[in-house]
């Protein structure tokens, strides 16, 4: 693993379906909904409809890898991240984290569940009180769960940052005096206060400069070798999801559509609307870019609200058949490790 | 430790520079000079009129305290102008003190209470010596020390009204923001009905019940709790129900501000990150949201002290704020219409009017200051 992520590019191929096989599941996301309800009415209020914002969505990821979920905005990868960390509460389906089930977690069984998962921004500037300095807000996991002295927790707060590449002395600064990177890197020595295992990236570089990208991905990946970390990366940058991520699952209007090991998917994509997203990243190379093929979808996104009937991208798929207006695909695996939910690919 | 492209060095030495938003806030206001000079007024006139009772003793205030009130001239001195046989017609309230005030402020007759006979005096400059600087009210009660005393009233109002109001529209804000849906929704159509309600006039209906109250069981001794409360009230000088009344309704602005301020914050990503480490909805409260909205409503609070002071003032001015006796300048305009009118007696009405918008006038340039410096945009500028 640790190889994998020195050289994320290696280990696609032959020797990939081996590598989910021996893999342990360390999370088990199982058919997990999350609706939004719209409420109407000025006193007493209805339900009148809701948003599918995540809509039965399954996927594993494996102790020690990054799974990336890529997807246009509004198509749920935010929800579903913040719904495994219980930030919402799921509409149905469940989450399993170590074999627990942590979807119906309440109170203190809850909190002690949070110690080992944790989260990343995407907006540096949004995820830090203004109001705390730097030094309370990495402490404050260590405060919330009331773990080690004051002084213990100073000492803890300097390692933390200086872990994330911070001069432990900006302890005493307010997150306005510092860059989108720095913020960055300080929301990322907070979530590692405690420890955790299993870390959600909430689109953690989309906010920054793209010199600073690289030094932030960078960080994340150093960090995973030195402490062993899970990720679930959140993006819709296609080019630094291949580079970080080990696998990747592609989601659209609340599904989960495509799966598979990262150089397998961005090499072989099957599905139709991830062949559309993968070409539009554009190829370092003038002649292969020369001859790139853009697929142009047609339309928009259709609501949330009310989502197409059969497979939800048929109003916009360029090879829809009539079976794809009734039935719902579901998510199979056609090559070893790589899942697909497409009528015309089976 | 070897980074790749880790922040850039800091020396330690500028460890020591370090900007609070605390201190942002300080250094903006003092940019905005109007604001600081309202705040030294304010400052002034808190100081002045806390330290009231202590400059009367000193006999810097009151001259009846002093040396000065017994170096009373002698009256036959005085040239006599009109004697009235009865010092009633000239003074409501005959003291054993010596209620002479400064004709050459005022056209007003001087009563002699020992000789039981009142003048017009002639003009005459060394009566300065010995009259009271601004002269005094129809009981004989130094208008100067009053106007001093009066602002103990004002500023109480002011103060502690718009600190009342605040910690109640805060709190309610805060609970109907952050738990949202169905109890966000019943608190903000309390809020509504409330709007609905005219303000001035259920503040004077609740002031004409609570004297009512007061005058039927003046004398009686009532005991029990609603014993306790007019007692308490009565040795307030009337403040108490006068804080009630002012109170009802001035909240429910300040909790539509809270409310606002916590729906802002509330979706903020640093308040997920706190749910996302386990923290409370309590501390979520009280350290992620408290210290963030509570600056705008603390410069609106500050805009709204002219408000409660000039309510208090208004209802003073109408005999059903603050009881008779106790000073206050609202009651001491409304003085004008027992001597007699705008036309002699314009010093009494110049007095606390001055007062009264020197006050207002300087909170509202003091909530202009704090809204400059606890501006977020402004920060770093």
């Amino acid at each position: 693993m640790s190889e994998a992520v020195r050289e994320p590019h290696t280990y696609a191929g032959g020797a990939s379906a081996a590598y989910a096989k021996d893999k342990e599941v360390l999370l088990e996301v199982t058919d997990l909904k999350k609706y939004f309800p719209i409420k109407s009415g000025i006193v007493i209020q209805r339900e009148v409809a809701a948003v599918k914002a995540v809509d039965g969505v399954s996927f594993k990821v494996y102790k020690g890898e990054t799974l990336g979920l890529v997807g246009e905005s509004g198509c749920g990868k935010s929800t579903t991240g913040r719904t495994i960390l219980q930030l919402y509460r799921p509409t149905a389906g469940s989450v399993k984290y170590a074999g627990q089930e942590i979807s119906t977690l309440k109170g203190e069984a809850l909190r002690r569940m949070r110690r080992e998962m944790q989260m990343i921004f995407q907006d540096p500037y949004a995820s830090l009180n203004p109001r705390m300095s730097v030094g309370r807000i990495v402490a404050e996991p260590l405060v919330v769960h009331n773990i080690g002295t004051k002084k213990e927790r100073e000492e803890r707060v300097a390692a933390l940052l200086e872990m994330v590449g911070l001069n432990p002395y900006f302890v005493r600064r307010y997150p306005h005096e510092f860059s989108g990177g720095q913020r960055q890197r300080i929301g990322l020595a907070r979530s590692l206060a405690l420890n955790p295992s299993f870390i959600v990236a909430d689109e953690p570089i989309s906010a920054l400069d793209v010199s600073i990208q690289a030094q932030v991905v960078n960080l994340l990946q150093r960090l995973q070798e030195e402490l062993g970390l899970t990720y679930l990366f959140i993006a819709h940058d296609l080019s630094m999801v291949r580079h970080l991520c080990n696998r990747v699952a592609v989601m659209y209007l609340g599904k989960i559509v495509e799966v598979a090991e990262s150089e397998e998917l961005y090499t072989n994509p099957l599905h139709p609307y991830t062949q559309a997203l993968l070409s539009a990243v554009p190829v370092p190379d003038p002649s292969v870019e020369e001859r790139r093929q853009r697929i142009i979808l047609k339309g928009d996104v259709p609501s949330p609200i009310n989502p197409p009937k059969g497979c939800n991208f048929n109003t916009r798929c360029p090879v829809s058949v009539d079976v794809c207006f009734d039935t719902e695909p579901e998510l199979v695996e056609v090559l070893p490790g790589h899942w697909v939910a497409c009528h015309r690919v089976i | 430790m070897a980074v790749a492209g880790s922040a850039a060095p800091i020396s330690l030495t500028e460890e020591e520079r370090t900007s609070t938003p605390w201190r942002d806030a300080w250094r903006l206001f003092r940019r905005n000079k109007a604001a600081v000079v309202a705040l030294g007024v304010i400052i002034t006139i808190f100081s002045l009129t806390i330290s009231a009772p202590l400059l009367t003793h000193l006999g810097l205030l009151d001259a009846r305290a002093g040396d000065a009130a017994r170096h009373v001239i002698n009256p036959a001195n005085v040239p006599q102008v009109d004697v009235y046989p009865d010092p009633g017609t000239c003074a409501r309230d005959g003291q054993d003190q010596n209620p002479y005030w400064c004709g050459w402020l005022s056209d007003e007759i001087l009563v002699d209470v020992q000789n039981k006979y009142c003048y017009r005096p002639a003009p005459e400059p060394d009566r300065q010596q010995w009259c009271y600087l601004l002269g005094g009210d129809s009981s004989g009660r130094d208008w100067l020390t009053q106007t001093v005393y009066g602002g103990q009233v004002s500023l109480a109002v002011g103060v502690l009204g718009a600190t009342m109001s605040l910690i109640v529209g805060l709190i309610y804000g805060l609970v109907a923001g952050f738990y949202g849906g169905r109890i966000d929704n019943l608190m903000m159509r309390i809020i509504d009905f409330m709007y609905g309600v005219p303000y001035l006039v259920l503040v004077i209906l609740l002031q004409v019940f609570f004297t009512e109250i007061s005058r039927e069981y003046r004398g009686t001794d009532r005991g029990g709790a609603i014993g306790l409360i007019l007692e308490l009230n009565a040795s307030m000088g009337g403040l108490l129900f006068l804080f009630v009344a002012l109170g009802t309704l001035s909240w429910i602005g300040m909790a539509r501000l809270a409310r606002g301020q916590v729906l802002a914050y509330r979706e903020k990503e640093f308040v997920e990150a706190a749910r996302a480490v386990g923290a409370s909805d309590r501390r979520i409260i009280l350290v992620h949201l408290m210290p963030n909205i509570i600056g705008p409503l603390i410069v609106a609070e500050t805009l709204a002290v002219p408000g409660y002071i000039f309510t208090e003032a208004f209802l003073s001015f109408i005999g059903l704020g603050v009881q008779p006796g106790t000073p206050s300048w609202g009651a001491m305009i409304s003085e004008v219409r027992n001597r007699g009118g705008f036309f002699s007696n314009r010093f009494i009405l110049i007095v606390p009017s001055v007062a009264l918008v020197l006050t207002a006038l300087s909170f509202n340039f003091l909530g202009d200051g704090l809204r400059d410096a606890l501006d977020p945009r402004l920060r770093g500028t």
